[in-house]
């Protein structure tokens, strides 16, 4: 039987209404972080563009349009503009096998999510990956010395908790049983993952603060050590999309962490009144309060230095991540 | 060698200052047509790194050349200048109580310091001494000072590793004393406070008010900052171990304050040459066992304490009585004598159109400020103005150990270094 999933128009709005609330999101996102940032630090934060300063991301959008590409005259000029287009695309595309929840409507089963594709978990990771190219062809391209030793940083980066995160989420694999992310958060009915593998949650949630390159790991901009790191040499909206690029990959490791961990779109407590709200709602929750530990981090602690960070993932990270695995092998083994 | 061409000799066509650099370069074996900052030749395998004068974290317009490989540093080469201001040159143009506004302005974050130390070196010159209640009330603005200029150093050192709401409690905290500053100068930074002769004036009633809450509310505040930092396991993994500096090699750049103290050299001004009255209080001289970053930032942590001590001293025995010395050659006469003796009036007149006369001679004075041995040494020729001043700067000596420092570490770890020295840039170029 062909369901509303299969037309597509109803794919073609599902891309739409995605694509803006995840540009949404990343207009907002810098708003709270710039409000939670101001609160910590006995500031008001932006106040003055509409009321409580809602307009202030909008006002910062136009700017970026409009403000002059200033771009190094020795750059590569191919890749110096895939740098920043990869940095916003794979940031969007990784988003389209989020699993947002499910509803049964007029008897159809109507997933929320964009591409229903058995093996999600996997495409998530190939794409979160690839985005880290992003910063590398950008720091490259650019010519510029800070630029190529902000993109060497994020090339060593990735080889160290890139592993780790991957890991970190076999333990979800073997409870679940699968890679399917809406089976892996059905499989969560009554007891959310974080509770069977909080170790696992802890280091994918720690490599989570290095593949969206944010304090303390935020190396390969460090900006009191390389000005900006790979994104010296980019202005107005080129660097815009690296910004964008930013804060959508914070959205998805946050709705991954949600999603495997936290029992995605599952309420609370199976019952009412917990079970009256929607799931996506339930969904949003849990990435909201995931995204607020990311800006409380950020705004608390110093940065770690980068050769520490490879040595933290390959020798705390990477063997935590493999006793987890064979603790959780184990036990689902013997039970079996 | 040629000799050194006499200045202001006759005028040849070569520029004699010139011909005097390059005799200079001569004696110090600095190749011809070499400039300082090329000295190191460039392998295949390095990569020459331009770090400043504009960088978020170079303390102001410090330049550095790094000589990396991959992210380690071979060489570097800081170059300095990019604030000079000859105000050392300035003072001989300008009568002696003149020259305090340009005092303030060369360490800019620790300016009653520089008031303090000019003013001793001319009131030594003239042999007088301020009233207790002057030096009583110069240390306490001092240590506030001392607390200000430590607090920012925290901020930014905290900052550059990245920490940044360290930063912005440390402003919150460094607003009180400046508050205290613009109550009793008028002004937040450049107080010119301290005069030759004593103070500016008196403090009002409200200082002390300011003074005893800063003393009650201090301790709790520094302990905050230490528990946001001290123990934090990325700032220690930053910071121990990095940029040590042995208690030799400090002395050996003439390193001093808490940069010499952090390597274990208990060697503090206010101990060892007691000037202001120093030895009346009861307070400690913190040192370092190992001399590196980590070293430093506990010593000046302690440091802060330490200033809070004497702060509460003074502040508890504060005698009564004038602020300003009487001797009529810097103090102006009272106003009731001007109604009734005109050589008051002719003196009154003197004083403050062309300044105090200060006795022939020469003198070395210096002071403990929050960067170190802040040494002033003036010559006086007997006229109103100063015939040469050179300020011996604790951050050009603490700079220099800077390449020593950083040999072999990553480019993450210079910027820790940089922040660890504590360097203002108005300070080292002057």
């Amino acid at each position: 039987m062909i369901g509303p999933d299969d037309l597509w128009w109803v794919l073609l709005i599902k891309c739409g209404v995605l694509v803006v609330f995840l540009l949404t999101a990343f207009a907002y996102l810098t708003l709270a972080e710039r409000k939670i940032s101001a609160r910590i630090q006995l500031r008001y934060g932006p106040n003055r563009v509409g009321p409580f300063g809602m307009l202030q991301p909008a006002a910062d959008g136009l700017k970026l349009f409009f403000k002059e590409n200033v771009a190094p005259a020795q750059r590569d000029k191919v890749l110096y503009l895939v740098g920043p287009s990869l940095a916003g695309g794979a940031a969007l595309l990784a988003y389209a096998v989020i699993p947002w929840g499910t509803n049964n409507w007029f008897g159809h089963e109507f997933h929320w999510d964009i591409a229903h594709v058995n093996v999600g978990l996997l495409f998530i990771l190939g794409i979160t990956s690839l985005g880290v190219y992003s910063l590398f062809l950008g720091g490259f391209a650019s010519n510029s010395k800070y630029s190529l030793l902000g993109g060497l940083r994020s090339s060593a980066q990735l080889i160290s908790y890139e592993m780790a995160v991957s890991f970190a989420l076999i333990g979800v694999v073997i409870l679940s049983g699968s890679l399917d992310l809406e089976k892996i958060v059905g499989s969560q009915q009554g007891l959310w993952f974080i509770v069977l593998q909080p170790l696992a949650f802890i280091l994918y949630f720690t490599a989570a603060f290095a593949e969206t390159n944010r304090l303390p790991f935020d190396l390969p901009e460090a900006e009191t050590e390389l000005i900006a790191g790979y994104h010296t040499e980019y202005s107005a909206m080129r660097f815009g999309l690296y910004f964008l690029g930013e804060y959508i990959n914070m959205v998805t490791v946050c709705s991954i962490a949600t999603a495997l961990f936290l029992g995605g779109w599952l309420p609370l407590l199976p019952f009412h009144p917990f079970d009256w709200i929607p799931g996506p709602i339930w969904f949003l929750g849990k990435v909201g309060v995931l995204l607020f530990v990311m800006i409380w981090v950020r705004w608390t602690l110093p940065r770690l230095r980068y050769d520490r960070l490879m040595n933290f993932g390959w020798k705390v990270l990477l063997p935590l991540g493999l006793i987890n695995i064979v603790i959780t092998g184990a036990v689902v083994a013997l039970r079996a | 060698m040629t000799a050194l061409p006499p200045l202001g000799g006759p005028v040849t066509d070569v520029d004699p200052l010139s011909e005097q650099y390059e005799a200079g370069r001569e004696r110090l074996g600095i190749e011809a047509g070499l400039d300082a900052i090329d000295l190191v030749e460039i392998g295949d395998s390095t990569m020459e790194l331009n770090m400043g004068p504009m960088h978020p974290s170079t303390h102001g317009v410090l330049r550095l050349v790094l000589n990396l490989e991959g992210e380690v540093v071979l060489e570097c080469r800081p170059d300095i200048g990019y604030l000079h201001t000859g105000f050392e040159k300035d003072f001989e143009r300008h009568t002696y109580q003149q020259c305090i506004p340009y005092t303030d302005r060369m360490d800019y974050l620790s300016p009653l310091f520089n008031n303090l130390g000019f003013s001793l070196a001319v009131e030594r010159l003239l042999g007088i001494e301020v009233p207790l209640r002057g030096q009583y009330l110069r240390v306490i603005m001092c240590e506030l000072c001392r607390l200000a200029s430590h607090l920012l150093w925290y901020g930014t050192s905290a900052l550059d590793l990245g920490a940044t709401t360290a930063f912005v409690y440390a402003w919150r905290d460094r607003e009180k004393l400046l508050d205290i500053n613009e109550l009793v100068s008028g002004v937040r930074m450049h107080t010119s406070f301290i005069r030759v002769g004593g103070l500016l004036a008196d403090v009002p009633d409200a200082f002390y008010e300011m003074v005893g809450a800063v003393i009650k509310t201090f301790p709790k505040l520094i302990d905050d900052h230490e528990l946001l930092i001290t123990k934090n396991p990325i700032w220690r993994q930053r910071t121990i171990g990095l940029g040590t500096l042995t208690p030799e090699d400090a002395m050996a750049y003439g390193a001093t304050g808490p940069v010499l103290r952090g390597s274990g050299v208990p060697y503090d001004l206010r101990k060892a040459h007691p000037y202001s009255s120093y030895d009346h209080f009861d307070f400690d001289v913190p040192i370092g066992r190992t001399g590196d970053v980590y070293d430093r930032y506990l010593v000046r942590m302690q440091e802060m304490r330490e200033s809070l001590k004497i702060i509460t001293q003074a502040f508890e025995n504060l005698p009564d009585g004038p602020v300003n010395t009487t001797d009529r050659r810097v103090a102006l006469p009272p106003r009731n004598e001007l109604n009734t003796s005109m050589e008051s009036l002719i003196h009154h007149f003197k004083l403050v159109t062309e300044g105090m006369r200060v006795p022939a001679g020469q003198v070395y004075q210096a002071v403990e400020s929050p960067r170190g041995e802040l040494g002033f040494y003036l010559v006086s020729d007997g006229t109103n103005r100063p015939y040469r001043c050179k300020v011996r700067a604790p951050s050009f000596s603490n700079l220099s150990a800077l390449p020593h420092m950083v040999r072999g570490e990553l480019i993450a770890d210079v910027v820790a270094v940089i922040g660890s020295i504590d360097i203002v840039l108005g300070d080292v170029d002057r």
